[in-house]
């Protein structure tokens, strides 16, 4: 009860400072800037340069000559003034680069399109019919999400044997979405309870039937849901590798990521250039995907843990 | 709540005029359409997760091989793999991988998590970047880090020897205990993001009135991290560190692509000795059953998560959601 007074001293500064009524900048008035400079600054730039540089080298590595990659004395190693377009052009036109970039794009394309169907009509059935046991299959369809394909690629490649889906795309399109849809419908349950019961109450009165609800009330009113759903699957899709070097033999049906590792190494010799373009090459649809959808993808990778 | 608004209707004028038919009936039965809604999402995850999950232990006790359906041979898989030194070094480096690699990307990336939420200019530019490891595929990531990491044309090592510290270039990949550290560090480098944005999205829920309160009763910044961000973030932490234990336990295209298990089995984690066994060298059963003793450990990685999220609801006072 002594230190009463100062600490309403303290009150009323902090109350009469700029900051509170800027409430955006927070606390940080407290930290002077040479002190922020260090503890925050600092250690931020580190970390974002180590998570970065990668992604530098690949580029640079992408477009420097031949011969300066190889000899580090002569040339720097970190900049190239003389940048070439040769291992782009081996890329486009003496390899089946353009033949794996669209097998991923229509596999991934269409493992999405089949993922999100399959999962806005399971996630719709688990919220809002709430049929017998529903809960019950919420939490099966959460765990299915921690089943990880490097103990299923095994006995599915006898199962995709069997069905005779061996070396085509048909395999992949199938077996992603045991990847994508437990994910999608535990982030489109989420949305789809933050959708109005009344709305759904109204159209009932009116006669709609469930099947015109979801298509008309509440999938327009989750396009942000759909969209983070989408975007999401479409990378893992993209990223995934163990099915498709597991099921897919034949040269030119193969997907990106299993191509590059494979085709680009004729024995000991290592094509860096055209490996570093491909690489690049390979992740430039994502990145811009990524860059025009930030918010959703995040909200859709936050989104799935926090439900 | 939604058969208050249909109870009404059965009762109502409307059925007086013509009886209900027993397919209207059925119409809006919700078991009936929760069956036909659940259908595509059921026959998708019965077909190839829960199938082949039940099929994987069955050929674990087989002696399946490539192009010959096997027989029942009991444990004589399991019997085999007990006394195999290959398998019990790629469970020693499975479990050292993840410990190591999750440990130090719950550090790094709480910290970066901690340092994303201060007031910064150009936040939300800083946050799209730091997610980029992880959009990138992993692959075309790890051959950026196959070449940062050659043996001849490593741009590290030549760093190094500019700076006067080495004088012959390391062997990243080639060395047993290198190549452990190369692909711990490349593993760390992909799941930082990954946690720090996870993260940073549970410290930006956290009410900033606490730290002010705090901070007026004079808490140090270690006591406001200690007894307020890190009870208010348990949960979440228990859910994102569950499910990076989990990838990072069945991890298998960094290690194909960087050193393929090798120098000596050193880097060989459970995923991939199964790939070679099971894939290239055509036992299929054997293989199987290397992926089946990776299932007792995922079980214990979902009761935490199943423990993390009770505590979550606990917190928040919800019975529901």
């Amino acid at each position: 009860m002594t230190d009463l007074p100062a600490s309403k001293v303290d009150l009323k500064s902090v109350l009469s400072s700029p900051a509170r009524v800027d409430h955006s900048e927070g606390m940080s008035y407290l930290q002077s800037v040479p002190r922020r400079l260090v503890t925050l600054y600092l250690p931020l730039s580190i970390i974002l340069l180590v998570l970065l540089f990668p992604f530098y080298w690949m580029a640079l590595t992408a477009v420097k000559p031949d011969e300066q990659l190889l000899d580090m004395s002569t040339y720097s190693p970190f900049w190239t003034w003389s940048p070439t377009l040769k291992h782009f052009h081996k890329l486009l036109f003496e390899s089946y680069y353009p033949h794996w970039l669209w097998n991923t794009m229509y596999v991934a394309v269409c493992a999405t399109v089949l993922s999100i169907i399959a999962s806005v009509m399971a996630a719709y059935a688990i919220v809002r019919l709430r049929y017998k046991g529903a809960n019950l299959v919420g939490a099966l369809i959460f765990l299915a999400y921690l089943v990880p394909p490097s103990i299923l690629f095994i006995p599915l490649a006898t199962v995709v044997f069997q069905y005779g889906l061996f070396d085509s795309p048909l395999a992949l399109i199938l077996t992603y979405p045991t990847i994508l849809i437990p994910f999608s419908t535990w982030l489109l349950m989420g949305y789809f309870k933050t959708i109005p019961f009344e709305l759904e109450e109204c159209a009932l009165i009116d006669g709609a039937s469930r099947w015109q609800i979801l298509i008309k009330i509440v999938l327009p009113l989750a396009i942000p849901g759909l969209i983070s759903a989408f975007i999401f699957c479409f990378t893992l899709c993209w990223n995934e590798f163990i099915y498709a070097l597991t099921f897919l033999q034949s040269t030119q049906h193969k997907t990106v990521p299993v191509a590059i590792v494979n085709e680009f190494v004729d024995g000991d010799v290592y094509h860096w250039g055209a490996l570093m373009a491909g690489a690049l090459a390979g992740s430039l649809p994502l990145v811009i995907l990524y860059a025009f959808f930030v918010e959703h993808y995040v909200s859709a990778m936050t989104g799935a843990v926090k439900e | 709540m939604a058969d208050v608004a249909i109870a009404p209707r059965a009762g109502s004028p409307k059925s007086q005029i013509r009886e209900a038919t027993a397919w209207e009936q059925l119409k809006h039965n919700r078991n009936w359409l929760g069956f036909w809604f659940m259908l595509p999402a059921m026959a998708f995850l019965i077909l190839f997760l829960a199938y082949p999950l039940g099929l994987g232990v069955w050929l674990s006790f087989t002696d399946t091989k490539i192009g010959r359906i096997g027989e029942f041979i009991g444990t004589e898989n399991y019997e085999w793999l007990w006394g195999d030194d290959v398998f019990w070094l790629s469970v020693f480096n499975t479990v050292l991988y993840t410990a190591v690699a999750s440990t130090i990307k719950f550090a790094v990336g709480l910290y970066l998590a901690l340092l994303l939420n201060e007031n910064l200019p150009l936040k939300a530019m800083l946050r799209a970047l730091v997610l980029i490891p992880f959009i990138v595929p992993t692959v075309l990531s790890a051959i950026a880090f196959w070449w940062i990491f050659d043996s001849q044309f490593s741009i590290i090592s030549w760093s190094l020897k500019n700076l006067g510290l080495i004088t012959q270039n390391i062997n990243f990949l080639g060395d047993t205990t290198w190549a452990r550290i190369c692909v711990i560090f490349a593993n760390i480098w992909r799941g930082v993001p990954f946690v720090a944005i996870t993260l940073l999205a549970g410290l930006q829920t956290v009410q900033p009135s606490l730290y002010e309160a705090a901070t007026l009763d004079g808490a140090s910044s270690w006591q406001r991290f200690r007894y307020i961000t890190y009870p208010l973030l348990t949960p979440i932490i228990a859910v994102v560190m569950t499910f990076s234990v989990l990838f990072t336990f069945t991890d298998f295209q960094l290690i194909w692509v960087l050193t393929r298990g090798g120098p000596v089995n050193a880097t060989q984690l459970m995923a991939t000795l199964s790939y070679q066994r099971a894939i290239i060298g055509g036992q299929l059963g054997e293989g199987a059953a290397i992926s089946t003793a990776m299932i007792p450990f995922l079980l214990a990685a979902i009761m935490i998560s199943w423990f993390g999220l009770q505590r979550r609801k606990w917190q928040q006072g919800e019975s529901n959601d």
